[in-house]
């Protein structure tokens, strides 16, 4: 796989893996009228009085790759981790408006959060694998869940397989996680988050602390990915927005700091034919 | 300044040293093979040793540990999960002044609660009140480790969904288990040195017994009864019991370090 440039974004960026992503034309951005997995409506976020995003709304298209791109403090990781309700951690965050998932507004109180993060995974900025071994690491969604000690063996190596983890930890599986390199730790915690077989994968910025190899190995695993997951990727890298994504949206800032979304489309639009002046700016370079 | 702070720890060190080889000195004459593994004798007849001590301070300070390990675990769970929360400082505060409190009177406190209701001393007292002393240490260095477990990874489990309490069983305490485990340690060592409230609960006992509801012997207390009698033999016998008190809290600790450490390399961390 080559490093694509922006230019020529979608196009060299899907590797060939053997993958059963349904063939999609290079660089037509999603495939036409793609179904919504999540649909955003009004989303707005407050910790305490101050109001991080505001008025959200976005469809989150199903077994595509959406990319979040924008300033600093925008509220990107805000909506990511609003939708599997890890705001729900933050004391005095509030959440308001509507994530639609299945004609189920998952933002409600009432809703089990335990399903709602079974069904909406999450990968984190640093990799966090638990200080346990490799297997127990990726088994440990699946013994939550119910899965039997029998079955676990099976769960394990075909989530490895699908992570592209297999063939580099099949000989240690029972050695520690954390004595894997950063990358490998982060392809370890994707496949933790795939073993519960959720719907949907959030990705705060998850190559922004591992190498450009590991980076590359992360790129290659979402593209192979998106065949079975609806993905959403928090990134500050155009270029992995560019090379990964099939949706982009770009959010900003207002004055008062509060984040809202500028621009949503195929990645290839908002790259090379942006509608919005800020939009064009933050892509090209001209930002802050 | 560095060479000032060298001849403190020197000083600090000095103590240690000093008791250890005067204890070994004092200790090591009446140091046989049969003071482990015989019963006290009457005064004046030659052999005799302290097993039932040994025996009695392994089931009041294994009694202590059981009840103050769990329960301190539990709370100091709960102070940590709760730390910014009111409920949170009031722990942290009542736990400082628990631990403040002299141990004679958690002896008088123990006597009130369970001897003088049961009508007589008892093992049961005597972990009882060690309990109370363990309490506060465990709640104490168990809270301190599980601060130092990062935040990522309690974030990791709920996002797989995972409920808190399985979070807390699952992950957090695990990656602290090392650190709670030499808490624990520290507060057996604590404990098994405790003679004050052994006045009022185990009492002693100069007879083997195994038995919860009886009056039962420990080390500390052993060490007393023979360091203020008038006769040679037995002051020679309490300095020998200092000795195996020093000796099997020394070991305790080693012990401790072996696991968490051989732990610590499989996991190829030590969470510290
Ligand atoms: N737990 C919190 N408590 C209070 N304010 C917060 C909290 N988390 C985020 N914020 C604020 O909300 C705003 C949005 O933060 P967020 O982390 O969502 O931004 P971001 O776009 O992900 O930024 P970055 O690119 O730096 O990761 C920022 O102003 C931030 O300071
Ligand atoms: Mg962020």
């Amino acid at each position: 796989m080559t490093l694509a440039t922006q230019h020529d974004s979608g196009q060299s960026s899907l590797p060939a893996a053997g993958s059963a992503a349904p063939p999609r034309p290079p660089g037509a951005g999603p495939a036409s009228a793609p179904a919504t997995r999540i649909a955003i409506h009004n989303l707005t976020v407050h910790y305490g009085t101050f109001c991080a995003v505001r008025n959200v709304t976005l469809d989150i298209p199903a077994n595509q790759v959406t990319a979040i791109i924008g300033p600093s403090g925008c509220g990107k990781s805000t909506v990511v981790r609003s939708l599997n309700r890890m705001t729900d951690l933050v004391p005095g965050a509030r959440v308001s408006g509507e994530a639609i998932l299945d004609g189920e507004n998952i933002l409600r109180p009432e809703v089990d959060v335990v399903n709602v993060r079974r069904r909406i995974g999450m990968v984190f900025q640093r990799p966090n694998p638990f200080p346990k071994s490799i297997y127990d690491n990726v088994a440990y969604g699946p013994r939550l869940h119910g899965v039997r000690d029998r079955d676990l063996d099976e769960v394990v190596e075909r989530t490895l397989r699908g992570a592209a983890l297999w063939d580099e930890v099949k000989d240690k599986l029972h050695q520690s996680a954390l004595a894997l390199s950063g990358g490998q730790q982060q392809r370890l915690c994707i496949a933790r988050a795939m073993a519960v077989e959720p719907e949907v994968i959030l990705m705060d910025e998850p190559a922004s602390a591992i190498d450009p190899i590991g980076t590359l190995r992360i790129e290659e695993l979402i593209a192979d990915l998106r065949a079975t997951y609806t993905i959403v990727i928090v990134t500050h890298n155009m270029q992995q927005a560019s090379r990964v994504s099939d949706v982009t949206a770009f959010f900003t800032m207002d004055e008062d700091r509060a984040g809202y979304m500028v621009e949503f489309g195929p990645t290839i639009e908002i790259f090379t034919n942006p509608r919005n002046q800020l939009t064009e700016d933050y892509v090209s370079g001209r930002f802050g | 300044m560095l060479g000032l702070a060298g001849l403190a720890a020197f000083l600090a060190v000095l103590p240690l040293a000093w008791i250890i080889v005067y204890v070994t000195q004092a200790g090591l004459p009446a140091l046989t093979l049969d003071f482990f593994t015989n019963l006290p004798t009457p005064v004046g007849v030659p052999g005799g040793g302290i097993i039932n001590a040994i025996v009695g301070s392994a089931i009041t300070v294994g009694l202590g540990l059981l009840l103050a390990g769990p329960v301190g675990t539990l709370v100091a769970i709960y102070a940590t999960a709760n730390a910014e929360r009111p409920i949170g400082t009031v722990i942290r505060f009542a736990t400082d002044t628990l631990s403040g409190v002299p141990s004679i009177v958690m002896g008088i406190f123990a006597y009130t609660i369970v001897v003088l209701p049961q009508r007589h001393f008892s093992a049961l007292a005597g972990g009882v009140v060690l309990a109370f002393i363990m309490l506060p240490i465990v709640i104490r260095s168990t809270e301190e480790m599980l601060k130092l477990v990062p935040s990522s990874l309690r974030e990791a489990s709920l996002a797989l969904g995972a409920a808190e309490w399985r979070t807390w069983r699952n992950v957090l305490v695990p990656a602290a288990w090392n650190g709670i485990l030499t808490g624990l340690m520290l507060a057996v060592a604590r404990a098994a040195g405790e003679a004050a409230p052994m006045l009022f609960t185990a009492f002693g006992n100069p007879f083997m017994s195994v038995s919860l509801d009886q009056p039962i012997a420990t080390l500390p207390h052993t060490i007393y009864i023979y360091a203020i009698s008038p006769y040679e033999d037995w002051r020679a016998k309490a300095w020998a019991t200092a000795l195996v008190l020093i000796i099997l809290v020394l070991a305790l600790n080693v012990a401790a370090r072996y696991v968490t450490g051989r732990r610590a390399r499989k996991l190829g961390t030590v969470t510290r």
